[in-house]
C-alpha cells in the first residue's frame, strides 16, 4: 500500500510541478507578448499613471504631463497642439498612441532597459516610476513658421539641416489638436477621435511623411544630377527643348507647361532648362539616360528605402519599376508613376546642399532620465554619397540661376544666396495641380534645405505654381533658421 | 496485509509542538506584514484594522497551537503553520481587492460593497472552532469507520443537495450553492470529506476481492466485470454532477479521489487505467453534449477571444505581475472578476509575481506531501486511505483550480484551499487539516504495547469477515 502512496506523492508533486513550470511560461517568457496586447486595460492604466516625460525642443516642453486629481493621476498636455501634432503623435486611452509618443514610448514612460539602472533606484527606494525626456532636433521658429506658412492650405513642410540631417521643421496641415485626444473624459474623446478620422481633408495624415504625391518638376534635380553624374553633359549642354516633344509608342506629346519653347529656343542648355522648368528639355535627357539611370541616381538620394524610423508609417517614395520609353520622359519631370514625400525632396536639397552627400534624417536629438542623465544621443549618420561635390556644385549654381532669375524668384531672401527648384505636378483634370517649392539656404554654407508642398489652397487654378504658391511659405522657414 | 512489504517509518518521539509554535509565529508575522505592506501603499498608512486582524489570527492560531500541544501532542508540526499562512494571506489579499473595488466604485460615484474581508475572517473564526472541535471530539480517527455509510449516504445527500428546488442556488453560473435565509452554502466542501471516509471504509472491507480476482490481459490486471460496480457508480455519479450543476471541478474531484483510494487500496494500476478512460470517454462525451462544458473548453483554447473574459483578465493579469509583480497593493488585480475568489490566485500572481505564487504553491505542495507522509506512516489501513484522499483533495483541487487560472487546463470553479473568498470552503479544509493532523498524531506516536489497539485490531480484522 505504501508502495502506491509513494507513487501518489510523485504525481501530485508532478501535478504541482506542471503547474509551476507553466506560470513560469507565462509570467517569464509570455508576459512581454501579453502586456503588449491593444485589449491590456491593465497596462494602459498603469501607463496612464506613471509620470510621462516631456517631449521638449530645446528646454520648451511640446508634450508635458501635468498631475490631475483622477485616477490616472497624470494629464498629457499638448501646449501648442496642432503646430507640432505630426511630430508629437497623440497619447490617448482609448486609442492608443501616435508619432513620437508611440515610437518612444518606452523611454518616455520609463519602461526602456536603458533606464533599467534607474527603475531599480526607484523601486527601491519605493518612488513611483517616472518616464524620461525626449529632446527633438526641431527649430521652434521654423516650425512656427512652417505652420502659419501653411494657414487655409492643404499641405506640408520639411526643413533639414544639410549636414546633419536633424530634421528642423515637419509641420502638415490641416493639423489636429492632440489634447482633445489625451482627455480623460472618454465620451468627449470618441466623439473627436470619429470626428477626426471621419474628416475629408484627414487632419490625422503627417502630410511631411505619410502621403506619396507626384514630385512634378522638382524631381528634374534628381534628372539633372543623373545627367551632370554621367559625364555625358555639364550645365551648358545644349539639350532639344521643343515646345512639343513627340513620344515613341504614343500619339500624347510631353509639352511645356506654358506651351512655349524653353526660353526662346528648341535648345536650350540644362541651366536654363531647369531655369524655366522645360519638360521638353528633361524628357529629352531621360529618355537618354533611360529609366535605370534615374532610378540609381534617385536611390541615392533616398527613394525606394524608408527614410525615417523615428516615426510611424513613414512612407517610402518610389521610382517606377519598369517604365517604357514615353514613361520614362515622364517620369524625368516627376510625373507618371514617380511618388515622393515633401521629406523626401528636402532629402534631394540638402544632399546638393551637403556637397552632394545625404544625411540620415533625424528628429530625436537625445534621451535623457528624469534627473538629466543622458540617456542616448544621435550621431548624425551618412545615408549615401547621392552625387560627387563637383556635381554638387553644378546644380547648386543651377539651383540658384533658378531663384535669381528663374521660377523660383519668390524664394529669394535679401542678402541670401537661395538655391531652389519649384515643381508643379499634375494629377488629374479634375483636381487642381500640386504646388512643390524645394530650397536651401546660404547657397555657400547651406544652414537649411526645405520642402514645401501644397495639395490644395482656397486660390484660382491659374495661380497654382510651386514659385508662387509654396516659395514664399520655404522662404519664411529659411528665414526663421537663418534668424532673420 | 501488506505493511511488511514497506518499508518501516522511524517514529520519532519528539512532538515538536516548539517547532510548530515558533512556524505559527513566523506565519502570523507574514501575513500581519502583507496586510500592514498593503495599507500603506494603497492608502498611505497602517490601517486601522491591523490590530483586529492581527489579534484574530493569532488568537486562532494560538487556539489551534494549544489544543494541539494537549490533545494530539504528536501530530504533524508543519501542516498548522502552512495553513495559517494560507490563510492569512487569503484574508490579505481579499482585503486588497476590496480597496481595489472601492476605488473603483468610488471613480463611478457608487458606493463600494461591504468589506469581504471582514467577512473571511469570521469565516477563519468558524473554521478553527470546527478544527478544534474536531481535534476534541474525534479522538481516533479509527472511529469514522463505523459511519462509513452513514457519511456515503451523507455525502451523496450533500452533492445532491442543491438540486432541491427552493433550495438550491445559482451563483456564477454553477448552481452548486443552496441558501436558507441569508446564509449561503456550498455542501460539496463537505461532501467532499464524507465521501472521502466513506470510500476509505468501503476499500478497507473490499480490497482483499478487487486485488485478487481477475484476471491479467496485455500485461495489466484486470478486475471482474461484477466488481466494476462500485467504479461505475462512482463514475456515473460524478458525470452526474458536472451536467445537472455544471461543476466541472467537484466532478473531476470525486471521481479522481475515488480512482486514487481505489489504487492505493488494490495496488492495481488497471484500475486508474480504466478510471482514466472511463473520466476522458465521460469529458468527450460531455464536451460534445453540453454547452457550458463546450464554451468552457474553447475558453481555454482560446482566452483571447472573449472580451473581457475572466480567464482572459486573469492571464493579462499574471503576465503583468511578470517574475518579481507589482509589488503588493502596486497591481490591478480588482480588474479580473471574481479576483477574491476563483482568481485568487491570478491576484496573488499579479502583485507578487511569479516568485510569490511559487512560493505559495510550495505551501501547497508541503501541505500534500506532509499529508501523504502520514498516511506513509499511519499503522492502519482506513486511516492511511483516509489521509491519502484528504492530502490528494488538496492535490487535486489546487491542480485544478490553480491549472484552469493559469490557462494550463480549463478552467472550472472550485476554490482555492484557504485562499478564496468562501466561507464553506474555508471551514471545511480546516476540518481536513484538523482530521489530518488527527492521523498524523497517532502515526508519529510512539508504539505502546497497549492493549484497547490491539483490541480494535482484531475488531477490525472481525469486521473485514
Amino acid at each position: 500500500m505504501n508502495s502506491a502512496i509513494r507513487r501518489l506523492a510523485v504525481a501530485a508533486m508532478i501535478l504541482m510541478l506542471a503547474l509551476m513550470a507553466n506560470s513560469t511560461y507565462l509570467q517569464a517568457f509570455r508576459s512581454n507578448e501579453i502586456n503588449g496586447r491593444n485589449d491590456n486595460n491593465r497596462v494602459r492604466d498603469s501607463q496612464f499613471s506613471v509620470n510621462r516625460g516631456p517631449i521638449l525642443i530645446g528646454n520648451t516642453p511640446i508634450a508635458k504631463s501635468d498631475p490631475v486629481n483622477d485616477r490616472f493621476k497624470f494629464q498629457r498636455t499638448y501646449p501648442s497642439g496642432p503646430v507640432y501634432a505630426p511630430v508629437t503623435g497623440f497619447y490617448s486611452y482609448l486609442y492608443g498612441r501616435g508619432g513620437i509618443e508611440l515610437t518612444m514610448n518606452s523611454e518616455l514612460n520609463g519602461s526602456d532597459p536603458s533606464m533599467a539602472f534607474r527603475r531599480i533606484i526607484d523601486v527601491i527606494s519605493n518612488r513611483p516610476q517616472q518616464g524620461g525626456s525626449v529632446t527633438l532636433t526641431l527649430n521652434a521658429a521654423a516650425q512656427q513658421a512652417a505652420y502659419n506658412g501653411l494657414a487655409g492650405k492643404i499641405g506640408a513642410v520639411v526643413a533639414i539641416e544639410p549636414k546633419t540631417g536633424k530634421i528642423l521643421a515637419m509641420a502638415s496641415r490641416p493639423s489636429y489638436d492632440p489634447n482633445l485626444l489625451a482627455a480623460h473624459d472618454s465620451n468627449k474623446v470618441g466623439t473627436a477621435w470619429k470626428n477626426l478620422n471621419a474628416a475629408k481633408e484627414k487632419p490625422m495624415s503627417n502630410r511631411a511623411v505619410q502621403e506619396l504625391y507626384p514630385p512634378g518638376s522638382t524631381f528634374k534635380l534628381v534628372t539633372a544630377a543623373a545627367a551632370l553624374s554621367s559625364g555625358k553633359y555639364t550645365p551648358d549642354s545644349k539639350v532639344n527643348s521643343p515646345a512639343e516633344l513627340p513620344l515613341p509608342q504614343t500619339t500624347v506629346p510631353l509639352v511645356n507647361e506654358d506651351g512655349k519653347n524653353c526660353g526662346g529656343s528648341n535648345s536650350a542648355t540644362l541651366t536654363v532648362a531647369l531655369r524655366y522648368s522645360c519638360n521638353t528639355a528633361f524628357g529629352t535627357v531621360g529618355m537618354a539616360l533611360g529609366a535605370d539611370a534615374l532610378r540609381e541616381q534617385a536611390a541615392k538620394f533616398g527613394f525606394g528605402a524608408r527614410p525615417l524610423t523615428e516615426l510611424p508609417a513613414v512612407a517610402t517614395s518610389q521610382f517606377p519599376a519598369d517604365p517604357n520609353e514615353p514613361q520614362t520622359a515622364q517620369s524625368a519631370i516627376g510625373q507618371f508613376d514617380v511618388q515622393a514625400t515633401p521629406l523626401q525632396m528636402a532629402m534631394v536639397a540638402a544632399g546638393i546642399a551637403n556637397k552632394g552627400e545625404v544625411m540620415k534624417p533625424y528628429l530625436v536629438q537625445s534621451v535623457k532620465t528624469p534627473d538629466l542623465k543622458t540617456v542616448s544621443e544621435t550621431k548624425p549618420e551618412s545615408l549615401h554619397q547621392a552625387v560627387t561635390p563637383e556635381v554638387a556644385s553644378q546644380l547648386t549654381a543651377m539651383m540658384l540661376d533658378v531663384v535669381n532669375n528663374g521660377t523660383g524668384k519668390p524664394g529669394q531672401i535679401k542678402g541670401v544666396q537661395v538655391a531652389g527648384k519649384t515643381g508643379t505636378a499634375q494629377t488629374s483634370k479634375d483636381r487642381p495641380p500640386f504646388a512643390w517649392f524645394t530650397a536651401f539656404a546660404p547657397a555657400d554654407d547651406p544652414k537649411v534645405a526645405v520642402a514645401v508642398l501644397i495639395e490644395s489652397a482656397n486660390i484660382p487654378r491659374d495661380d497654382i505654381a510651386g514659385g508662387k504658391l509654396a516659395a514664399p511659405i520655404a522662404k519664411s522657414v529659411m528665414e526663421a533658421v537663418l534668424g532673420q | 496485509m501488506s505493511i511488511a512489504s514497506t518499508s518501516v517509518i522511524q517514529i520519532i518521539p519528539r512532538t515538536r509542538r516548539g517547532v510548530e509554535l515558533l512556524l505559527l509565529v513566523i506565519a502570523i508575522a507574514v501575513s500581519v506584514g502583507a496586510y500592514v505592506n498593503i495599507g500603506i501603499t494603497v492608502q498611505n498608512s497602517v490601517p486601522a484594522s491591523t490590530g483586529y486582524y492581527a489579534a484574530g489570527i493569532g488568537l486562532l492560531a494560538l487556539i489551534a497551537h494549544l489544543v494541539l500541544r494537549y490533545r494530539a501532542p504528536y501530530a504533524d508540526p508543519v501542516l498548522l503553520p502552512c495553513a495559517v499562512l494560507l490563510n492569512g494571506l487569503g484574508v490579505a489579499m481579499i482585503h486588497r481587492i476590496d480597496l481595489g473595488l472601492a476605488i473603483v466604485a468610488e471613480a463611478r460615484g457608487k458606493m463600494p460593497k461591504a468589506a469581504a474581508a471582514s467577512q473571511q475572517i469570521t469565516w477563519t473564526a468558524v473554521g478553527i472552532v470546527l478544527f478544534v472541535v474536531v481535534i476534541l471530539v474525534v479522538r481516533d480517527h479509527r472511529r469514522l469507520q463505523a459511519f462509513t455509510y452513514t457519511l456515503g449516504l451523507g455525502g451523496l445527500v450533500l452533492l445532491v443537495l442543491p438540486l432541491v428546488p427552493g433550495l438550491g442556488a445559482n451563483v456564477n453560473g454553477a448552481p452548486i450553492w443552496i441558501r436558507i435565509g441569508k446564509m449561503s452554502f456550498q455542501p460539496g466542501e463537505f461532501a467532499k470529506v464524507a465521501l472521502v471516509i466513506f470510500f476509505a471504509g468501503y476499500l478497507v472491507v473490499k480490497r482483499d476481492v478487487l486485488t485478487l480476482a481477475g484476471r491479467r490481459f496485455l500485461g495489466l490486471d484486470l478486475p471482474r466485470a461484477r466488481d466494476l460496480g462500485p467504479i461505475l457508480i462512482a463514475w456515473l455519479a460524478s458525470l452526474g454532477v458536472l451536467v445537472f450543476e455544471s461543476d466541472l471541478g467537484s466532478s473531476l474531484l470525486f471521481f479522481g479521489l475515488f480512482l486514487f483510494l481505489l489504487y492505493v487500496a488494490t495496488e492495481r494500476a488497471g484500475w486508474l487505467i480504466i478510471g482514466g478512460v472511463l473520466f476522458v470517454g465521460g469529458a468527450y462525451f460531455a464536451y460534445m453534449t453540453f454547452g457550458h462544458v463546450h464554451r468552457r473548453i474553447t475558453d481555454w483554447l482560446d482566452p483571447w477571444a472573449i472580451d473581457g473574459g475572466q480567464i482572459k483578465l486573469g492571464l493579462m493579469g499574471q503576465a503583468w505581475g511578470g517574475v518579481l509583480g507589482r509589488g503588493l497593493g502596486q497591481g490591478h488585480p480588482e480588474a479580473t472578476m471574481y479576483a477574491n475568489s476563483d482568481m485568487i490566485i491570478s491576484s496573488f500572481a499579479e502583485e507578487l509575481g511569479l516568485t510569490g505564487l511559487i512560493a505559495i504553491l510550495l505551501i501547497f505542495t508541503l501541505i500534500i506531501e506532509r499529508g501523504l507522509r502520514t498516511a506513509l506512516g499511519c499503522r492502519d489501513i482506513f486511516g492511511k486511505l483516509v489521509a491519502t484522499g484528504l492530502a490528494m483533495s488538496f492535490a487535486l483541487q489546487v491542480f485544478v483550480i490553480v491549472g484552469g487560472v493559469t490557462g494550463l487546463i480549463p478552467l472550472t470553479g472550485l476554490a482555492t484551499p484557504f485562499m478564496a473568498l468562501g466561507g464553506t470552503s474555508l471551514v471545511a479544509n480546516w476540518a481536513i487539516i484538523a482530521l489530518l493532523l488527527r492521523i498524523s498524531d497517532q502515526a508519529r506516536r510512539p508504539q505502546t504495547p497497549a492493549a484497547p489497539v490491539s483490541d480494535e485490531t482484531i475488531a477490525m480484522a472481525v469486521q473485514k469477515q
